[in-house]
């Protein structure tokens, strides 16, 4: 038996290879010569129908993708360019169905080969439902993210290496690919340059001084609130939520409105019993302070409720046992409460860094980005994303704001990478 | 020396209440002022008081009565997109979190990863492309267009949320049941949702409120006021002159931040549990 097995894995005419090369070539043929005709059947009208009804797409698709179009005012390069994206995702589809249907036949040849039974229709059918389940489950979601979530990003890469601004642009003009010329233009020539490195700078700054101070003084408040003499703990708390649960673009707008240096409170009322006037909204440095202030008043409340949850989970002997050891409030907030409270959030607050460097709306409807910055094309606080926005619906500088976005999801992807080690740190920890 | 120490930590926790004092007064300030200005008479900024020496509510009045005024027909629009918004991604995200908690598939830790990349990409990155494609099937302009990308946007993050809430559930109780003989999606029905309704509370909630308070994407996707959301019809009286129509705004303003705080505070007890516990340890 052993011998006649070893004979029998050599060579081509092996039947799990046999049933490989089958379903090779033609999606369905491996299952028929495993007999599983009805099996087989379904791959080859799969196969068959997926392509008859897609391969004209995918032709002009595929085709649209390399050329971008050839004839102008016939051709139009944006609709080819996403017909090309969308034959990319489809095709990646069909060929996981293709690898699907070979390994199948495999599977079921070697099933064969080592004698065991074919499985009646209804244990076929329940062994694919079983198996299948959990992508059942996943497809109505998927199919929604890859269209409108991934779509847009790979459509927005690939914008960043044409030359589609507002001169140039379908279906008067083609389009065609430029390579990394976008990127060259970026840091080269004058007006853009400056622009870029003046906006890249205001971002990192924006990002780095609001988070900061918003969880500062989130976790200060909630160490206040937590001390044991504190009373009427759920009033206080409830009031600090407060900016949290009134809708964002409303106080903004209310803040926008009170900074305004004609009829805002805060000059009026507040500032001019000092007789100080402060040009909020047209001086860039006034502008910046204000929106800092306002992201501070924001952002707050949510890294407060987080580390108010957080602190009353922190294990109470350990405090006594510092209290034994004569540990000073400071040590203990140092050594016990800080690496607690930051262990276990840091996702979230690294998820609020990487939120305020896309904060879209506070900058936008504050001041929508403004005051105009002379030399520049973007206004004195836009930071990457309003910027983008500007130029793709103000100026229609397409390509440009493309390739910002792609500078963009480089800087996010160095979010998303501290994101992981501290999520698998967790995973580690959840073994013990 | 105790004596001394305890007037110390009286004047201690006397600065902690004057602190706590100071915050009550910069949180309250702006949202009292909107109050104020939404019951002054008129539309002049200029000349408007804090303490207006005759309170009106001609502004509320104008929003519902007035033959100008669409604040009903944005409300609908809101809530259209809202409940809907709701309903669709509580079904949405839960079978993609039940698949991600409990089947080891192929392509499941890449999914993973996928989704806690595409949590930090905001929509509005990939806009332009969205546009076109709305257009390539006729939706834009239309609430159905908004609602849909909603609902593909919101997935990554809750998502993510609701499998880290299914993994705390522990797995012998479904081990069980399939021992008794239940199906995948019966286990999911009776076992799963029932024990994870707090974070699927959350996530509706939070797509509830989305509608309301979001007014990039109106703004992108729709064009005719009588499709307008409330974010992006109230952003439109101040937009256009914003020291005329302030009063008025923040008249409308209330009428939404009222509803939605309330319910926030009432839940956000429940938000911050299911924030932790599925965000952190997911």
């Amino acid at each position: 038996m052993a011998q006649n097995q070893d004979k029998r894995k050599t060579g081509l005419s092996q039947p799990r290879n046999i049933a490989t090369l089958l379903s090779v070539l033609v999606p369905g043929l491996g299952q028929f010569y495993n007999r599983r005709i009805l099996k087989g059947f379904i791959f080859l009208i799969v196969a068959v129908s997926f392509l008859v009804a897609t391969w004209d797409y995918l032709d002009i698709g595929i085709w649209g993708l390399f050329t971008l179009g050839t004839i102008p005012r016939e051709h139009h390069s944006i609709q080819l360019l996403l017909q090309g994206l969308i034959s990319l995702i489809v095709l990646f589809f069909g060929i996981i169905v293709y690898i699907y249907n070979i390994r199948d036949a495999r599977k079921d040849a070697i099933a064969r080969e080592e004698g065991r039974k074919k499985p009646t229709l209804l244990k076929g059918m329940l062994d694919f439902y079983d198996g299948g389940f959990p992508y059942f489950m996943i497809i109505p979601g998927l199919i929604m993210l890859v269209f409108i979530v991934v779509l847009p990003l790979l459509f927005m890469l690939a914008l960043a290496f044409t030359d589609y601004n507002q001169y140039n642009a379908p279906p008067r003009n083609l389009l065609s690919w430029v390579g990394f010329d976008n990127f060259v233009d970026l840091v080269n020539i004058g007006v853009w340059k400056d622009t870029f490195f003046s906006v890249f700078t205001w971002t990192i700054v924006w990002t780095v001084v609001a988070t900061t101070l918003q969880i500062v003084l989130g976790f200060f408040l909630a160490l206040l609130v937590n001390d044991k003499r504190v009373k009427f703990k759920r009033t206080i708390r409830t009031v600090l939520i407060l900016p949290w649960a009134v809708p964002a673009f409303v106080s903004i707008l209310i803040f926008s409105a009170l900074f305004n240096p004609t009829f805002g409170a805060i000059n009026r009322d507040i500032l001019s019993q000092f007789e100080i006037m402060i040009p909020w909204l047209s001086d860039p440095f006034w502008a910046k302070i204000a929106l800092i202030m306002i992201q501070t008043w924001l952002g707050f409340p949510f890294v407060f409720a987080l580390f108010t949850g957080v602190l009353q989970s922190v294990p109470a002997d350990m405090y006594e046992a510092a209290d034994v050891d004569g540990g000073s409030r400071w040590q203990k907030l140092r050594h016990i409460t800080l690496p607690h409270v930051l262990y276990a959030t840091a996702p979230l607050l690294i998820m609020q860094y990487a939120g305020n460097f896309n904060n879209f709306n506070i900058i936008y409807l504050f001041n929508e980005g403004n005051p105009a910055v002379r030399g520049q094309n973007a206004g004195g606080t836009d930071i990457l994303i309003s910027w983008v926005y500007k130029l793709t619906f103000e100026t229609n500088n397409y390509n440009m704001a493309a390739a910002i976005t792609i500078i963009m999801g480089l800087l996010v992807m160095g979010f998303a990478f501290f994101q992981f080690r501290k999520t698998a740190a967790f995973k580690e920890e959840g073994r013990y | 020396m105790a004596m001394k120490r305890k007037t110390k930590s009286k004047i201690e926790v006397a600065f902690i209440y004057i602190f706590f004092l100071i915050m009550f007064v910069i949180i309250g300030y702006p949202l009292f002022w909107a109050v104020m200005m939404s019951v002054n008479p008129g539309t002049n900024m200029l000349v408007t008081d804090l303490f207006p020496d005759s309170p009106t509510l001609e502004h509320y009045k104008w929003l519902f009565t007035d033959p100008n005024s669409d604040y009903l027909l944005w409300y609908k629009n809101s809530l259209f997109v809202a409940v809907l918004n709701a309903v669709g991604s509580v079904v949405i995200t839960s079978l993609i979190a039940y698949a991600f908690s409990r089947y080891k598939f192929i392509g499941r830790k890449y999914g993973l990863y996928m989704f806690l990349l595409l949590q930090m990409f905001p929509a509005l990155m990939g806009m332009v492309a969205l546009y076109i494609l709305l257009n390539t099937i006729g939706l834009t302009d239309s609430l159905w267009g908004l609602l849909l990308i909603y609902l593909g946007v919101q997935i990554p993050f809750n998502a993510w949320l609701v499998k880290g809430y299914f993994d705390t559930i522990p797995k012998e109780l479904d081990e069980a049941a399939k021992i008794d003989g239940a199906g995948h999606l019966r286990i999911f029905w009776t076992i799963m949702l029932p024990l994870a309704k707090p974070i699927l509370a959350v996530v509706a909630l939070f797509n509830f409120m989305a509608p309301f308070m979001d007014f990039l994407l109106p703004r992108i996707v729709l064009t005719s006021p009588e499709n307008y959301t409330l974010a992006l019809g109230l952003y439109n009286f101040i937009n256009d002159q914003f020291s005329t129509n302030f009063t008025r705004f923040a008249a409308g303003a209330i009428l939404i931040a009222l509803p939605i705080a309330l319910v926030f505070l009432v839940l956000q007890r429940y938000l911050i549990s299911g924030l932790t516990s599925g965000a952190t340890k997911g």
